[in-house]
């Protein structure tokens, strides 16, 4: 069992986990808890009132000095020069060929300080990267992915449980902003950003004030409803969301183009970056795949890996398919051709070597209603 | 915590035998361990079963689980309350939330499964 397992990193809030009856299991090199009463609950915890996830194991990578802006537009395909004080943007890590080696959360702290934040299991790999691109510049990297502890809260309650704890005025703090503060009077790191289609916020704190936090939003929001919600319900969420997982729909293969994201690549910015030449074709040419949301209108849930057909034609593959806690039905985001992939269009997933109904549908899948 | 009037496998499928017919579900343990069951696979009335064989498919929210023969004989009947209510096997595994009745094709298979006991011992292990 992950349970036992020695050489995976744990988080401070792991015995907060265990103590809450959650089901561990190995994540990116951390022992992570996947649900802990159900994922149906949790999920729907978080869409209708709020909860409470340990994302400790993310990785967090602070570059500070005069050349950090530049360093990073250098760095990453996005243009972190372009951010306000106190603002945030999606980003992403690309490798020379185009391809996307990790999909980021870029923070401007200050000026000449920038918080990027980057999936677990490629954080190793994004702070050497980080380290070899920043060489040159006026920016120093300070990995502080293992003196981090992050607990977010997302939900509809989410701001009305952390306001009375929180110095930073939350009426101020729009989507994808972030303010320094205290939680709970522990010095933190709060933005209103999240991966799970609600408003909600992530909360930086040092590493040993995890539980102290945890503790605090959980006390404060038992009235509320708020629940502790484990990487099973985050998955479901995302995908309802529509949001692209690390792994699934992004990996060293594909480009942000085909992923739908384009918009995140800052062609125009001035300077060179990694990437660029290969972007620059990428953006030229014609798409050989698209990724797309797929509701299942036949029986049976897709999963990742499941061949997309259109009559005897196979059209391309599902990455993520799970059983939509909030739509009810099964639901999936599949890379198929692009010929194909006109919302509205009938094609079939083949679950255990038979075809089930399914229709391309306009990504998310779910919005919340502001 | 197991029924005592059932037998089990050590797949986590349960079995009563009434008479020459014997229904079959999924035991508790096996409940807990997938979570939220929303989609059942069964076979059609009247398909035949080795004992072993795939014979369906539980999905939760994570997971996609086989589910064996625990014995051998022709489909008599199914749950069809499942395809629109996966969730009975959460709430009620050794009740509503059965999956198939079958005609049992060998009296004697069920004798070799194992008893409430046995299984207890074997989830209590897992």
């Amino acid at each position: 069992m992950a349970d036992g397992d020695p050489d995976l990193r744990q988080t401070p809030l792991v015995a907060i986990h265990r103590a809450l009856g959650a089901r561990l299991i190995e994540f990116g090199g951390w022992l992570m808890p996947v649900q802990y009463g159900g994922i149906l609950e949790e999920h729907r915890a978080v869409r209708e009132r709020a909860g409470l996830f340990d994302l400790s194991h993310m990785g967090e990578l602070f570059v500070d000095g005069a050349g950090a802006g530049d360093g990073l537009a250098h760095a990453l395909i996005s243009d972190p020069r372009a951010l306000a004080i106190g603002r945030a943007h999606y980003s992403m890590l690309c490798a020379s060929d185009g391809g996307i080696v990790d999909d980021l959360i870029v923070y401007r702290l200050a000026e000449q300080s920038f918080l990027v934040v980057a999936n677990a299991a490629n954080a190793a790999v994004v702070s050497d990267e980080l380290a070899d691109r920043l060489a040159g510049y006026a920016a120093v990297l300070d990995d502080r992915s293992l003196d981090t502890a992050l607990v977010a809260i997302q939900g509809p309650r989410a701001a009305a449980v952390l306001s009375p704890l929180t110095t930073v005025s939350l009426d101020a703090l729009r989507y994808y902003a972030i303010g320094e503060g205290t939680v709970a009077g522990i010095p933190a790191l709060v933005a209103r950003t999240g991966y799970t289609g609600e408003d909600g916020f992530e909360v930086f704190i040092d590493w040993n004030k995890g539980e102290a936090v945890w503790n605090a939003l959980a006390a404060a929001g038992s009235d509320a409803g708020v629940m502790a919600c484990g990487l099973g319900a985050r998955d479901t969420l995302r995908l309802e969301a529509g949001m692209p997982l690390y792994g699934n729909e992004l990996d060293r293969a594909t480009n942000p183009y085909e992923a739908g994201l384009g918009r995140t690549v800052k062609l125009d910015k001035p300077g060179d970056f990694v990437g660029r030449t290969a972007l620059e074709k990428a953006n030229r040419d014609e798409p050989t795949r698209r990724l797309v949301g797929l509701s299942v209108t036949g029986r049976g849930i897709a999963r990742h890996g499941h061949r997309v057909l259109v009559g005897d034609r196979v059209s391309g593959v599902v990455t993520s398919g799970t059983h939509s806690p909030t739509l009810g039905h099964a639901i999936a985001m599949a890379y198929i051709a692009p010929s194909d992939a006109e919302p509205g269009t009938m094609v079939a997933v083949e679950i255990r070597d038979q075809p089930v109904a399914a229709e391309v549908v306009q990504l998310p899948f779910y919005r919340r209603q502001r | 915590m197991n029924p005592t009037d059932l037998r089990y496998t050590k797949d986590h499928e349960w079995v009563r035998v009434e008479g020459d017919s014997a229904t079959i579900g999924i035991t508790q343990f096996a409940t807990e361990q997938l979570g939220d069951i929303v989609y059942v696979e069964l076979p059609a009335v009247g398909s035949s079963l080795q004992q072993g064989a795939v014979f369906g498919v539980v999905e939760s929210v994570k997971a996609v689980s086989d589910l064996f023969a625990p014995l051998s004989g022709e489909v008599v009947a199914s749950n069809d309350a499942l395809s629109g209510q996966p969730e009975l096997v959460n709430q009620d595994p050794f009740g509503t939330g059965w999956m198939i009745r079958v005609r049992l094709a060998d009296a004697g298979e069920p004798d070799a499964l194992l008893d409430a006991a046995a299984y207890d011992a074997l989830s209590a292990e897992a």
